[in-house]
């Protein structure tokens, strides 16, 4: 399989997506300047997290206007596989290939540190390795990771088993007091229509190193899942629980 | 040269957390009177033309396409001429 990692000026990702595709999963990997015009050859586009021009305006607003954003959405309208983590993810909001948008945290906070997430869905491209219910530990490092979308969008998500993952409980239970950030519904993750294009909050910084000391065996399709059940699947090493979180919230009233 | 002004404001219903932690800290200054607070952007641009109602149809497609995200934020916008 062949990867592309588009680099955005801002990004700051990138490397690790790299790394993470080539020497954890053994898969080939270039990286794509957001100039670029043509991804034909590609399996799989990474939009890496990072602080594409700035933030300015608002979060992925102006880079959803680099020329490689054409180009990516050619690729995901004919089946591609198209993965957004962190401002990859708000970039494809903003672009209008995954429903929804990105606002500040809840607390107007950076944060940066472990959650659990609950896998909501296996039949994604993302999620196949994992099984329904399981819960992930992995890193988040964001300051809009506050997911928001319409209620009548949301339903029309539901339906269509577009939520992948959510914040929940060391034990997997998905309450207001482990949603870190407000996202509608505790929402972390969520895929197109037919599972092809993915976003998610947690940008893979901080999992690099958890995936490097796991790797092993070679990925296939799962750039985000394999590697994380590796991580979720090793022994428990007694770290504390999931932090509870003070204010429960719902954006849309 | 026309100059034109942009209200971004979050749409009803959205929580607002810059808002809120203003709100409190209003409070905590004793502005009791104070209900609410929303937090929204201003935008002024210089525009070459002088043509209102084409000026006010351009500008609507730049805020729709790149100023605001219709999905969580409305706008109002004036020309002036």
């Amino acid at each position: 399989m062949r990867f592309g990692v588009v680099v955005f000026p801002g990004s700051n990702c990138d490397h690790d997506c790299h790394y993470v595709i080539k020497s954890v999963l053994g898969q080939d990997v270039d990286y794509v300047w957001h100039g670029s015009t043509d991804v034909a050859g590609y399996d799989c586009l990474v939009l890496p997290g990072g602080f594409s021009y700035g933030d300015y305006l608002r979060t992925g607003a102006v880079a959803k206007f680099s020329p490689v954003m054409k180009a990516v959405a050619k690729h995901a309208d004919s089946g591609g596989l198209v993965i957004g983590i962190c401002n990859g993810f708000q970039i494809l909001l903003e672009a209008g290939l995954l429903p929804g948008a990105i606002m500040r945290n809840v607390g107007l906070k950076f944060i940066c540190r472990f959650v659990d997430v609950r896998v909501e869905t296996t039949s994604t491209p993302w999620t196949s390795a994992a099984h329904q219910g399981q819960v992930l530990r992995i890193p988040i490092a964001h300051n809009e990771g506050n997911y928001q979308v319409p209620p009548d969008v949301l339903v029309e998500m539901k339906r269509k088993g577009q939520i992948v993952l959510r914040y929940c409980s060391l034990e997997g239970s998905v309450l207001p007091e482990f949603n870190p950030n407000g996202a509608t519904e505790s929402i972390a993750g969520i895929c197109s229509a037919g599972g092809q294009r993915a976003g998610h909050d947690a940008p893979p910084g901080a999992r690099v190193r958890g995936r490097a000391r796991l790797s092993g065996r070679h990925g296939d399709l799962e750039v985000a899942a394999r590697p994380l059940r590796r991580v979720a699947a090793r022994p428990e090493t007694g770290e504390p629980s999931a932090r509870r979180f003070s204010r429960p919230h719902r954006l849309f009233a | 040269m026309a100059r034109a002004k942009v209200y971004i404001t979050l749409k009803e219903g959205i929580l607002d957390p810059q808002g809120k932690t203003v709100l409190r800290a209003l409070k905590s200054l004793g502005y009791d009177e104070v209900g609410d607070v929303r937090v929204g952007k201003y935008m002024v641009l210089e525009l070459d033309g002088t043509d209102k109602a084409r000026l006010e149809e351009r500008l609507g497609q730049m805020t729709e396409q790149l100023l605001a995200n219709p999905i969580i934020e409305n706008y109002q916008m004036e020309v002036e001429i």
